[in-house]
């Protein structure tokens, strides 16, 4: 395909790497707010929706993109060729969303490796029939003809693991309030300093609507999910005994989950003081259980289904740890 | 998930051969590190391979020092504290009882066995129960070897993608 029609509009690309497509429905999501963006901005290469290809990229000037919100995290060497790619075509590079972000749901097959996973879904899961036991191969010879796959990381990355990145759009997936903000704040020329989340550097509690029947000491001696409790609509879910981790959690999503009676997940990340997600959230926790005996700590947190699935839930890519250990061989 | 082992992007393992395990330790100002230190006035001898670091309250120890502890190469981490009922600030032990219940399920799902983590009460005339615990645990870990937690921080060049993806 040729270039893209030359109007003296800034150049912006969107992509997509490990995700499940919800970052590129965000954008539509938009709205008619879209058209503002579409009449701003030249798109110059966008997969899910437009015919540019690969090649066409690689035609571009260096640094010749505005910007390039890339959404995924990294799983496999073409997400990382194609991250290095648009990194040097592009001025910025925002990661788009909770996986790019932070690693997201794609990150938690951290807590697996490249062994176990295509064992798991190439040979053993109920559905597979594959009586050769044969496993994705990088590359493979059809009568003479070669065909290749990307290579499949033990480790999934986040954006920033790959490449340098300049800004983070939290969420999964980031609602359109952000993404416009972001949107303008770059057209106009007017964001913060590089490296920064656009989004509040506050915790949820301080956005959320119940914040005021938030006990100042909560005491919890249990933890119910939500499908065991009826909600009350007005009240502060963790005072209901519900896994609410607004106060671990950015905010900037104006609590839509917590004003839908489910308790926040956590997909926005920390906030700037936070290092480990998980870790922090932990501690918010132990600090609100109202017990201390030993036999009844254990009690109330074996309520809280895999704790580290809840805990790091969007980030463990991005955790200290980063990843289940890896026993290696002697 | 048993434990697999095979070659992984991070390249084999050195034999643990001399093997001297590391361990931080991070001993409350009150109790446990005064107890250490009367160890050490008292001239008794225990295993040099804690790296102290004192605390006002084991409750200050965020669990985001355990885990970067963990991450910068540590074999083991070990939280001594005032007994129950005996905090200097009241419930900060309790805190930590919770913390420590919780994070260490965390850590086992991600690969650290429960011996290289640790909590212990010990007061501060309790030099001998330093010396006791301090060993045992240096002698644990010992047996279960380095954690070597590294992830590769680079991503391998795509020119050798095949070899990643063998
Ligand atoms: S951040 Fe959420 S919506 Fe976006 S790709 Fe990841 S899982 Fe999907
Ligand atoms: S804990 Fe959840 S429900 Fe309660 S104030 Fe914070 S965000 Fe709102």
């Amino acid at each position: 395909m040729a270039d893209a029609p030359q109007t003296g509009k800034p150049k912006v690309a969107f992509y997509w790497c490990a995700s499940c497509g919800g970052c590129e429905e965000a954008v539509v999501d938009l709205a008619e707010a879209i058209l503002e963006v579409v009449g701003a901005v030249d798109i110059a290469f966008w997969p899910v929706a437009l015919d540019f290809k690969r090649r066409d990229v690689e035609a571009m000037e260096d640094g010749s993109l505005a910007a390039s919100f890339i959404n995924g995290a990294v799983r496999t060497t073409e997400q990382a060729e194609m991250a290095q790619l648009l990194r040097q075509k592009s001025k910025l590079v925002i990661a788009f969303g909770a996986c790019a972000h932070l690693g997201g749901i794609p990150g938690l097959a951290n807590l697996w490796d490249r062994e176990s996973i295509f064992r798991r879904v190439y040979l053993e899961s109920p559905s597979t029939d594959n009586p050769d036991g044969v496993l994705p191969q990088v590359r493979y010879e059809d009568d003479g003809r070669p065909l290749t796959l990307p290579g499949f990381f033990d480790t999934v990355r986040t954006l920033d693991q790959v490449v340098p990145v300049d800004y983070y759009l939290p969420g999964c997936p980031p609602t359109p309030n952000i993404i416009l903000q972001a949107v303008r704040a770059l057209l106009r020329g007017e964001l913060p300093a590089r490296g920064s989340v656009l989004a509040p550097d506050q915790a949820l509690c301080e956005e959320c609507p119940r914040k005021d029947s938030k006990p100042e000491r909560l005491g919890l001696v249990e933890f119910k999910r939500p499908h065991q409790v009826l909600v009350d609509e007005g009240t502060c879910l963790l005072a209901q005994g519900l896994l609410c981790l607004g106060p671990a959690t950015r905010a900037g999503c104006g609590a839509l989950c917590v004003k839908g009676n489910m308790p926040c997940s956590g997909c926005f990340g920390p906030t700037s003081r936070v290092r480990d997600y998980g870790g922090k959230a932990l501690s918010a926790l132990a600090s609100i259980v109202a017990s201390n005996a030993g036999e009844e700590i254990v009690r109330i947190f074996q309520q809280i289904p895999d704790p580290t699935g809840t805990l790091y839930r969007y980030s463990l890519p991005a955790s200290l740890l980063r990843r289940r250990r890896e026993v290696r061989a002697a | 998930m048993p434990e697999a082992t095979h070659t992984t992007e991070g390249g084999a393992r050195a034999a643990p051969e001399g093997f001297e395990p590391r361990i931080v330790a991070f001993f409350c100002n009150w109790c446990t590190y005064i107890a250490a230190d009367l160890a050490g006035t008292s001239r008794m001898k225990y295993a040099p391979n804690v790296r102290v670091i004192r605390t006002m309250c084991s409750g200050r120890v965020d669990p985001q020092f355990v885990l970067e502890a963990f991450a910068r190469g540590a074999d083991g981490v070990l939280i001594g504290g005032c007994h129950p009922g005996d905090c200097h600030y009241q419930e900060g032990n309790y805190k930590t009882l919770r913390r420590y219940t919780l994070l260490r399920q965390v850590l086992a799902t991600l690969g650290i066995e429960p011996q290289r983590f640790r909590l212990e009460w010990i007061s501060a005339s309790e030099a001998e129960r330093v010396r006791a615990v301090v060993n045992e645990m240096v002698e644990q870990v010992r047996a279960l070897g380095p954690l070597r937690l590294e992830v590769p921080q680079e991503v391998p060049v795509p020119r050798q993608r095949e070899e990643v993806a063998a």
